[in-house]
């Protein structure tokens, strides 16, 4: 069953890069051939990372659940760097750090790809919780100690425990949907990261309120309504990719792009603070990969316990 | 070693290189930003911040090939001949300039193996505070070496470089380096004014790098 709506899925998501390769194309065309153009330049670099990330993506799926872990374990090493690069961390954080980067990181990742619910849902708010503060005073610097301490808990947090849990939907086991659980993977990725471009979208076309200048200028009620909207229709019309009755499809699509939005407008705020637009550069025209899944961030956990409590028997 | 050694050659040093280059990227996802100026392959002096041994890989790695094989960092000749490896590593991979720290009568003036250096066509990499920086200040006053190169080659331009969170990868005396992102700025060079005092140069030097620095996500400097 899985299979073949996998490849539905593919062939879907490639003819929209398509068409948006197209659109890109010819607004490069016309409006500014050979000129640089700040808009469109950036859009065009967005479609062509979005080629990238979709066939990074559709590889992992096809090596299965190792493939997915994978994946998931490098962008969150990814993020937790870009995360720690950008925090004001003291020597004294050293050991902390490392322990972050080489233990607790690892350990998520291989406790999820062996499906270690009762540990992988507990070893970084609780362990490491309790880990982290007893390392950082091992090294005895108490300047700015409880801040030091709290940033790097929530920067594992973010960047490793909740992203795990887009890998950890694997682990559900939803009777009557046997072996379809990466499609469950696919409609929460693509709700989430539509929501996002089509909030991009609508904001660039409609947008006039600004919802949150402070945070993130770029943020308009348009776009949001817009792009909360569409994502949402398009997460009900998926749904027969999923466990769920259209109604329920409904209600999670709303929840997760809802959540997104959330996740980015948190991630503004700190980055704001920090005083950067972008946690990094690592994928051209997005900026880091922080700034790409930081709505995933926000919407993997509540998608995975929701799934979890309402249609997993385990 | 005052004529300038021709580009590195031969398997083993490639292999060098290329491992020495791609372990820098690995550990430190460095990258490189030309702020000031454009990387091209003028006779430069770039000088840079020091808080780590690895301070003049980071800088040598990101340089495009073209000038990385016509640029010499200049290293204390104690520490890097001390060993058979270290010597290879600084002769023959990086071609480095080779100064004694401890100078007696018999050893080479080092502003002379410099200016040589760069009169042989090859691009220096020095770091004017003498030696790495511990301590809590982002940037230790200069030593007067780069004053007296710019006094005996006034028409090379000197590019500050920043180099930028490796004391966070790996702080001095930690075995263990954190994966945090480095970058390594380049700024607007430097040039030594007519007549100018040397007091004054070293000043305006100091402070062309740490303007260099970047502001966006500073992260503290401690020790």
């Amino acid at each position: 069953m899985a299979e073949p709506n996998l490849l539905i899925l593919a062939a879907g998501v490639f003819a929209i890069l398509a068409v948006a390769s197209l659109i890109g194309f010819i607004l490069k065309r016309t409006i500014s051939w050979q000129k640089p153009h700040a808009v469109i330049d950036n859009l065009n670099a967005r479609i062509k990372a979005w080629w990238v990330l979709v066939a990074l993506m559709l590889l992992a799926f096809l090596f299965g659940k190792a493939g997915v872990v994978l994946l998931f374990a490098f962008a969150s090493f990814t993020a937790l760097r870009e995360f720690m690069t950008l925090t004001p961390t003291r020597r004294g954080d050293h050991y902390a750090l490392a322990a972050s980067f080489f233990i607790f990181l690892p350990a998520q990742y291989a406790l999820v790809l062996a499906d270690q619910y009762g540990i992988y849902s507990v070893l970084i708010p609780v362990y490491a919780f309790l880990a982290l503060p007893i390392i950082a005073a091992f090294r005895a610097e108490t300047t700015r100690y409880m801040e030091r301490v709290a940033q790097v808990q929530w920067a594992l947090m973010i960047c490793v425990f909740c992203l795990s849990h887009v890998p950890a939907i694997l682990n559900l086991d939803i009777p009557g949907f046997e072996g379809g659980n990466l499609l469950l993977i696919a409609f929460l990725i693509i709700v989430v990261q539509a929501s996002d471009v089509l909030q991009y979208v609508c904001g660039k076309l409609f947008g006039r309120r600004k919802l949150a200048p402070n945070l993130s200028p770029s943020k308009t009620w348009e776009g949001l309504i817009g792009g909360v909207g569409l994502a949402t229709l398009l997460g009900t019309g998926l749904w027969w990719l999923t466990p769920f009755t259209p109604l329920v499809a409904l209600a999670m699509a709303a929840l997760i792009a809802i959540m997104g939005f959330f996740g980015g407008l948190v991630m503004s705020a700190i980055k704001r603070d920090r005083g950067v637009k972008d946690w990094g550069q690592m994928i051209e025209g997005h900026g880091g990969v922080l700034d790409r899944i930081d709505s995933l961030v926000f919407a993997a956990p509540i998608f995975f316990h929701l799934t979890r409590f309402f249609f997993s028997v385990s | 070693m005052s004529d300038f050694p021709p580009a590195a050659s031969g398997f083993m040093v490639d292999a060098t290189t290329t491992a020495l280059i791609l372990a820098a990227r690995v550990a430190t996802g460095v990258r490189a930003e030309w702020r000031g100026c454009d990387p091209t392959t003028h006779r430069r002096i770039y000088y840079a911040n020091h808080v780590s041994h690895g301070d003049f890989v980071l800088l040598w790695s990101v340089l495009p090939p073209a000038l990385r094989r016509v640029t010499r960092p200049v290293a204390a000749a104690d520490y890097w001949r001390a060993t058979r490896m270290r010597r290879y590593i600084s002769e023959e991979v990086f071609r480095a300039v080779l100064i004694e720290r401890n100078r007696t009568e018999e050893t080479p003036d080092p502003i002379t193996l410099m200016a040589d250096a760069l009169s042989g066509g090859a691009s220096l990499i020095l770091f004017p505070e003498g030696t790495r920086n511990t301590g809590d200040e982002r940037l230790l006053p200069f030593k007067s070496g780069i004053y007296r190169l710019a006094e005996k080659r006034p028409e090379i331009e000197c590019v500050p470089v920043w180099i930028d969170n490796l004391n966070r990868v790996l702080p001095k005396g930690e075995i263990v380096p954190v994966p945090l992102l480095c970058t390594v700025t380049f700024g607007a060079p430097v040039k030594l004014g007519e007549g100018e005092e040397k007091q004054a140069f070293l000043e305006r030097a100091r402070a062309a790098l740490l303007a260099t620095a970047p502001t966006n996500g500073e992260t503290q400097k401690d020790g």
